[in-house]
């Protein structure tokens, strides 16, 4: 029985592909005969036609000059948008006090005696300890204003996400007019809307917040609908059968029910929100990414990292006890009795620390490691910059990458005329998705030139090209790799956890110490940032695979590489899509982000449309970056994704 | 939707509940981590070079330990900063290198930032190439000899012309005007901030290679990497008014303080003191370095300073 699953999926799959394949590549060749001549007669040459571009430079300066003008006077700041800010500026002081009121005693037991409630005493201890380490490291006061950032955020996002994942969760209208939406909110990187906001509501901690909940609020969304969707019908049949009224078999049955699906959520919100709350250092944020983004400015690594850590602490922590309290929640129920003897303790605690002057944390506890991991730099980029035997330096390489593959890939990109670049977009997509993904991401492509950014643009798509490719490479053989050794998958995961939950921002200054300045280490800051997920999708995609299928394979006497090729890898194809998928939409996030390192194109665009107030300039390039994600998305997203994740 | 309505409602009405009915003032929006505990605290914003951070470090400390303030620090680009200030997210810009349409839009048009004075520290932007390479070619000073050594100048990024690095996006240059204007062989590579630059400039330096870059006095690499001027043709005052037809050097400014319209009158004696808060260039480099190159502790280095020049800042308390 096996063995005829393993053998029959394998013709069947290319048989099945190649006729549709070759219809739609028909029908794309005949709409190209027909539409390409007229473009090429009406508008030549290789980059994007002057005549089609829109420019928008000026309207968006007024529309920013207006902004500014009338932000002291319009009623539409006074009475909303003010208030839009108070809210959130009270609410985060309010947060923020209260966490200085319990002091670090109190705050470090409470977050001690939650998580052993909800998720043992293993992880009990972890939280006390990550509490102590940031006081340890000198970042107390600013843990704290990020933290009280965060719960704001978070709140506001759950929140938000939760309403409207219930709209699409109980109607199929919603749910169809949302999920475009949702898509796009989550491909677009979270730099490129931070300017709005900025302009609206200002520097500092309202507009950071704002930005976060656009960010953080779809997972949430998402998997609010999933559940809410995915309740079990029997279940409901038979509620309903008890004469309930609507809104009872919602409160009754199917929210209980998707019980597990919101705490996931929750949980990528915390996640989302968490990374955010570094990028929104930008804008003035304050806390934790304010004390990265400082300490970059003076070329100070080991202090970035210091204010690194606590992020990268406060990540692992909030993961894993709201990852447990999801794991938990079939488990036999806990006394609230229990609940109210930790929550006793707790306060007891913060009462004696208040009494002890355990409030603000003590200077002389303080551990510098800025020094010691200063000296690790310095020597690394004394020692691999160049001159390395037989290998050659870091700055060699990066200056090969550059020569060999970003600027012949650059230059191609730009070279292929403008309509053969759109076609390329669209066979690609619909081969790979529908006759919709091509036309999404068709248009998206459009938008760019109309937008007046096509060669920046197709300078920023070449660098991602290039940092996905690498990415690929190097998290494939990871992720097989770790799919055939549980000890190596094992040692494995904190590495991925650190690569994955540390700032962006940190990296930045490492890289261009390895690589110099240039396209060359923003391609290298984004493929640390996009590894981890790569490798962590291909290696669960591979242990997925039917272990059936394999000790068939197995018995046929196939070695273990003919097993991967034949067996694992075209098994896995879905998850392996996945993981090119993601290791796009995290490449751009990351690309984007190498403006500050030298990266140019559109990611220097937006820096400085940020640093200079540039509406017209940010925005543009911005509303680039997000036509980009979204035509990389459709173009690399397997179709199985989409009934999948609304079902 | 009719609950929809109710929501929106209910929405606007809770919002106006907790802020207090009525408008909300968008120029008075402090920071939510300011004033906590009943402390007096100073929000002073941080721009991305180090000797504006080495102001910032010194007012810092002595706000704190001399006057018993407690301080915040925001890092805010140079145009965001003023947009901050305006709006009392922030109450001081230490160091301005000169914005004329900010200071007219904000100082002169609505009058929410109000100057400071001087800092005391005059700034200048320029060419430079590193001293070594200067030494050993000194008509590399000139820009008229510039294209000559174009070939040696260029890396990866520039292709077939030479490098000339800019630093953040945020800072003021005419760079890719000049180049253009004067007609030079060059490409403008921006490091995107200063931290890269300054990476680049210590790798470059360390191989002893030669380089262009667009950099600033005073500044605290220049006592690592010495860093001759290239002449630009002479500045005149009004030469750089059209931004697309500079072809002249760049101007000494007087650098300025700026404070939060509100803040320098109630500011009681935070905003006395950072209205004196005077120094030499001599003086902030001297911190600077210890910041940048020590990698000391904004604090430490701030106080090693104040420990040694009692008689500067003495002046500037209330």
């Amino acid at each position: 029985m096996a063995t005829v699953t393993a053998t029959a999926a394998r013709p069947a799959l290319p048989g099945a592909l190649r006729r549709p394949a070759a219809r739609k590549l028909l029908v794309l060749a005949l709409a190209a005969a027909v539409l390409v001549p007229v473009a090429v007669t009406q508008w030549g040459g290789t980059a994007w036609p002057g005549a089609l571009t829109v420019d928008v430079s000026e309207p968006l300066g007024r529309a920013s000059d207006w902004i500014i003008d009338n932000r002291d006077s319009h009623p539409l700041f006074l009475y909303f948008f003010g208030h839009v800010s108070n809210v959130v500026v009270i609410a985060v002081r309010a947060v923020y006090l209260a966490l200085l009121a319990v002091g670090w005693a109190g705050v470090t037991a409470i977050g001690a005696l939650v998580a052993w409630r909800v998720a043992g005493v293993k992880l009990a201890v972890g939280t006390a300890a990550a509490f102590l380490a940031c006081g340890l490291l000198g970042m107390w006061v600013p843990t704290m204003q990020t933290l009280a950032l965060m719960v704001v955020a978070v709140l506001a996002s759950v929140a938000v996400g939760a309403l409207l994942g219930l709209a699409a969760g109980l109607s199929d209208r919603m749910d169809r007019v949302l999920r475009p939406v949702l898509d796009t909110m989550q491909v677009l990187p979270a730099f490129a809307y931070l300017l709005p906001v900025v302009l609206v509501f200002g520097i500092g901690v309202p507009a950071a917040v704002l930005a976060t909940v656009v960010y953080a609020a779809p997972p949430m969304a998402r998997l609010t609908a999933l559940g809410l969707r995915g309740a079990d019908k029997e279940v409901l049949e038979a509620v309903e059968s008890l004469g309930t009224t609507a809104r009872q078999r919602l409160l009754t049955a199917r929210v209980p029910l998707a019980r597990k699906e919101l705490l996931l959520g929750v949980n990528q919100t915390i996640m989302m929100a968490l990374s955010m709350a570094v990028i929104a250092s930008v804008i003035g944020a304050g806390g934790l990414g304010d004390r990265v983004y400082q300490a970059l400015a003076s070329v100070d690594v080991g202090a970035a990292l210091a204010a690194g850590i606590p992020i990268v602490l406060l990540a692992v922590v909030l993961d894993r006890v709201t990852g447990a309290a999801g794991e938990r929640l079939g488990e036999s129920g806990k006394s609230p009795v229990t609940w109210l003897y930790a929550l006793a303790a707790a306060a007891v605690v913060a009462a004696a620390g208040r009494i002890a002057g355990f409030l603000e944390w003590p200077d002389a506890w303080e551990v510098d490691i800025a020094e010691s991991v200063n000296r690790a730099v310095d020597w690394m980029t004394a020692h691999l910059y160049s001159g390395v035997p037989v290998v050659g330096g870091t700055g060699d390489w990066a200056a090969h990458f550059t020569s060999w593959i970003l600027n012949p890939l650059r230059d191609g990109l730009q070279w292929l005329p403008w309509w053969s670049v759109l076609l390329i977009v669209a066979a690609l997509a619909w081969l790979i998705g529908t006759w919709r993904t091509a036309l999404t991401a068709v248009l998206a492509m459009a938008a760019i030139g109309v937008l007046g950014v096509w060669n920046p643009s197709l300078d920023t798509l070449s660098q991602v090209l290039a940092a996905v490719a690498v990415t690929l490479v190097i998290g494939f053989a990871t992720g097989i790799a770790a799919a055939r050794s549980d000890r190596f998958e094992r040692a494995l995961r904190p590495v991925l956890d650190v690569f994955q939950t540390m700032p962006q921002f940190v990296y930045l200054i490492p890289v261009v110490a390895l690589f110099g300045v240039g396209r060359a280490p923003a391609a290298a800051a984004a493929v640390v940032y996009a590894l981890p997920a790569v490798v962590r999708i291909t290696a669960q995609g591979l242990r997925q695979v039917d272990p059936a299928a394999l000790e068939s394979a197995r018995s046929l006497g196939a070695t273990s590489g003919q097993q991967l090729r034949q067996v694992q890898l075209p098994l896995a194809r879905r998850s392996l899509l996945l993981a090119v998928n993601q290791g796009v939409v995290l490449v751009l996030a990351v690309v984007i982000i190498g403006g500050l390192v030298g990266g140019g194109a559109l990611g220097y665009q937006v820096v400085f449309g940020l640093a200079q107030g540039d509406l017209a300039t940010g925005l543009v390039a911005g509303a680039a970056i997000v036509c980009l994600g979204l035509m990389l998305d459709r173009v690399t997203q397997p179709t199985e994704r989409r009934p999948r994740k609304g079902a | 939707m009719r609950m929809r309505t109710t929501s929106a409602l209910a929405g606007v009405a809770a919002l106006t509940l907790l802020t207090g009915c009525g408008a909300a003032d968008m120029t008075k929006q402090a920071s939510p981590f300011a004033n906590a505990q009943g402390a007096r605290t100073v929000t002073l914003s941080v721009q991305s070079w180090v000797g504006a951070q080495a102001n910032v470090a010194v007012a810092q400390y002595l706000l704190e330990h001399e006057l018993g303030y407690r301080v915040d620090t925001v890092q805010v680009d140079e145009v965001p900063a003023w947009d901050a200030l305006s709006q009392g997210r922030v109450d001081a810009i230490l160091e301005d290198w000169g914005h004329p349409e900010q200071e007219q839009r904000y100082v002169r048009d609505k009058e929410t930032i109000a100057p400071g004075g001087d800092l005391g520290v005059t700034g200048h932007i320029g060419w430079f190439v590193p001293t070594y390479f200067a030494k050993k070619h000194p008509d590399v000073t000139d820009w008229k000899n510039l294209d000559k050594y174009a070939e040696l100048m260029r890396t990866a990024e520039s292709g077939d012309k030479g490098q000339l690095m800019d630093g953040s996006p945020s800072y003021v240059t005419n760079d890719k005007a000049l180049v253009k204007n004067l007609d030079l062989d060059y490409k403008v590579v921006f490091a995107g901030s200063e931290a890269a630059q300054i990476t680049q400039i210590e790798q470059f330096a360390k191989e002893k290679k030669p380089f262009l870059t667009y950099w600033y006095t005073p500044q605290w690499l220049f006592e690592k990497v010495p860093m001759t001027e290239v002449k630009l043709p002479p500045y005149k005052e009004g030469c750089d008014a059209d931004p697309a037809k500079v072809e002249c050097a760049y101007p000494v400014t007087d650098l300025q303080k700026y404070l939060n319209a509100d803040f320098a009158e109630d500011g009681g004696e935070a905003a006395e003191f950072l209205k004196r808060f005077k120094w030499t260039t001599e003086d902030q480099n001297q911190v600077s370095l210890m910041i940048a190159e020590r990698k000391m502790r904004p604090e430490e280095a701030a106080k090693k300073w104040v420990d040694s020049h009692e008689s500067v800042w003495k002046k500037w308390l209330p």
